[in-house]
């Protein structure tokens, strides 16, 4: 089965759940090709060699430096045309859910959206996925050709790089497209804010922190600072004004899946589990040992976040050096 | 102007965790049903629509008779009108897109069509590009703000990755937004008395010309997830001590 992995970009960086949606195609198969479309790519199309592609096509202009839906639909259409692959996977991001939504109404095909797992069955893509919040899970199929996925950030593996790879790469001209968008203006997340979606660690805060909101995410922070972390919090706490919404994580926020979520001051409802509760390692704290939290927690401490949020952090500095 | 929202009805998100296999791969639930949550926040976005530049806000789904009761909530809520486009059968995007963009077109001079994030039952967010493409409008998707709207264009703030992007597009446009776009406003009193009152227009696939293809994405196996192994391990002592017991058991799961 031929794979086409479209690896999306940013201002010329790659976004790296792509590379997961490489790392899951060539788990599955050797005829794996890339496609890198963006402005000043080049690095990402080495990158995508060095990970494994056995053909990386790249569709470089200036129109492209940021993910426009018409064009990044054209160029696919196009590069799909000279691959003729059996299989489109790209990375369950707003972008990459978008692209293939749009895919799926051109070539009137399914999407197996948001898959956690992947594999092949009698020549077909069967993925596994989520519904009603995860609380159920099925086996997905879909008709098309190719047959198209859309892959959960963190759910599979990257595609690993070995130095001294080679492939070939195709410069493909962009595809003819008029796009409805006109972009007025982008605001970027502080440099430094690592993205809840992408996090290895997350540390997140609730309404515990409520009697002093400032100082529990000044806390929090510092705690995700020495971590390498990703802040998240509940809705509760977002609702409150204590930190903004582009941290609430949950069933109308973000689905996240780190190694590590550590719930300070949360309840653990099922709308904020609906968010994160495949973390592999939930670690709680709470000052109430009856909260729900601590029957999916795999640690945790009874006790007041403000003493223990900042015991955490200095034993964090001393055990990490740092 | 005329904007129309698209919504969906879905289980109670209290209620998820209750809904069992056999209910999913039915699609016959016991659970307790409302507006998807996702989709109160594009109601209020088509409410501050209709405030900020004139015109009427709709409702509109696609469900069973059942789904008047969302459609109710969105009367409600301020909802000038909503019409019902009755169709029991098994969905995917591209099929509830085909009857969502029939409706549209039958609906005249939709401006603004103004859909949710996601579904929390369905879990995919492909429905608003899907129909955007079908209607060959362009999409806005991670909508968490109208700067403007004018007799043919429109400039939102999308919220994308890491990023806020403001970008025009030209009307008739669908959106999909977030829920920065606004908290749902609370039902009044006079709204919840006159929408038990208003007669919903139902519509057939028949009467909208569509022929119902069956769904693309096919779903075998519908199963609990296997239940977290989870028995917490408490660390207990001053906060120092459980501080750094708890360290060293993170780094000995490698999660450090
Ligand atoms: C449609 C819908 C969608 C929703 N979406 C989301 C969502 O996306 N994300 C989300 O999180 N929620 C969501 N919710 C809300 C959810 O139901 C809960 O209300 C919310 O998660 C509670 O947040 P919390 O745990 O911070 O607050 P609470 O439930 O109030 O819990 C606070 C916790 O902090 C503890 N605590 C207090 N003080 C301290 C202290 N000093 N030290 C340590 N612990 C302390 C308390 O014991 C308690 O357990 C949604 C609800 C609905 C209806
Ligand atoms: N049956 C439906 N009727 C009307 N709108 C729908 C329906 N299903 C989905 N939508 C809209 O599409 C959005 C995304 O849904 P989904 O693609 O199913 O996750 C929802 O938030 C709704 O606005």
């Amino acid at each position: 089965m031929k794979f086409l992995v479209f690896i999306e970009t940013d201002m010329g960086d790659a976004v790296a759940s792509s590379w997961e949606a490489l790392g899951a195609a060539l788990s599955l198969s050797e005829d794996v090709e890339a496609l890198v479309v963006g402005d000043k790519v080049s690095v990402v199309a080495e990158e995508a060699v060095q990970r494994g592609a056995s053909k990386v096509y790249v569709v470089e202009d200036e129109t492209r430096a940021l993910f426009d839906l018409d064009r990044a639909l054209a160029d696919v259409k196009h590069v799909l045309d000279m691959s003729a692959a059996d299989a489109f996977l790209a990375s369950h991001t707003l972008n990459g859910r978008d692209l293939a939504a749009a895919l799926a109404a051109e070539l009137d095909a399914g999407v197996i959206a948001d898959a956690l797992e992947l594999s092949l069955e009698d020549g077909r893509l069967k993925g596994v996925r989520g519904v009603y919040s995860g609380n159920i899970l099925v086996d997905v199929t879909v008709d098309g050709s190719p047959q198209i996925a859309t892959l959960r950030p963190r759910a599979f593996a990257p595609a690993e790089k070995v130095e001294g790879r080679t492939a070939e790469v195709v410069l493909v001209d962009p595809a003819d497209a008029d796009s409805p968008y006109e972009v007025l203006g982008v605001q970027r997340a502080e440099k430094g804010e690592i993205s809840l979606t992408e996090a290895s660690i997350i540390v997140s805060g609730g309404r515990g922190v409520a009697k002093d909101p400032e100082l529990g995410f000044d806390l929090i922070r510092e705690l995700a600072g020495v971590l390498g972390a990703a802040v998240g919090a509940s809705r509760a706490a977002v609702d409150a004004g204590f930190i903004s919404y582009d941290h609430q994580v949950g069933q109308t926020g973000k689905v996240v899946r780190p190694d590590l979520y550590i719930a300070c001051g949360i309840s653990g409802a099922v709308q904020h589990l609906a968010g994160m509760g495949s973390s592999k390692i939930i670690v709680a704290i709470n000052k109430d040992p009856e909260a729900p939290i601590f029957s999916v927690a795999n640690y945790g401490i009874v006790g007041d976040l403000f003493e223990v949020v900042p015991a955490l952090t200095e034993a964090a500095r001393e055990k990490l050096g740092k | 102007m005329r904007y129309l929202v698209c919504i969906k009805q879905t289980p109670d998100t209290a209620e998820l965790p209750k809904v069992s296999p056999e209910e999913a791969a039915s699609g016959n639930l016991s659970v307790n049903l409302v507006v998807n949550p996702w989709d109160e926040h594009a109601i209020e976005g088509g409410l501050q629509l209709m405030e900020n530049y004139g015109g009427t806000t709709g409702a509109i789904t696609v469900g069973g008779e059942g789904a008047i009761d969302a459609l109710r909530s969105a009367l409600a809520m301020g909802c000038k009108d909503a019409t019902l486009v009755q169709y029991e059968g098994s969905t995917d995007a591209l099929n509830v897109a085909d009857l969502l963009a029939a409706a549209i077109k039958n609906d005249g001079d939709v401006d603004v069509v103004v859909m949710g994030q996601m579904t929390v039952d369905g879990n995919t967010g492909l429905t608003p590009v899907v129909l955007g493409r079908k209607l060959g409008w362009p999409v806005l998707t991670g909508v968490a703000k109208v700067v403007e709207l004018t007799e043919d264009s429109i400039t939102v703030e999308r919220s994308v990755g890491q990023s806020r992007i403001t970008v025009k597009a030209p009307t008739p446009v669908v959106l999909s937004v977030v829920k920065e776009i606004g908290e749902p406003r609370y039902p009044t009193f006079i709204n919840i008395r006159k929408a038990a009152r208003v007669k919903i227009p139902v519509l057939t696939p028949e009467d909208l010309g569509v022929d119902v293809p069956e769904p693309k994405v096919h779903m075998a196996n519908f199963r609990k997830p296997p239940a977290r192994e989870a028995k917490v391990k408490l660390f207990e002592g001053t906060p120092q001590e459980a501080a750094a017991a708890l360290i060293d058991a993170l780094l000995e799961e490698k999660v450090l």
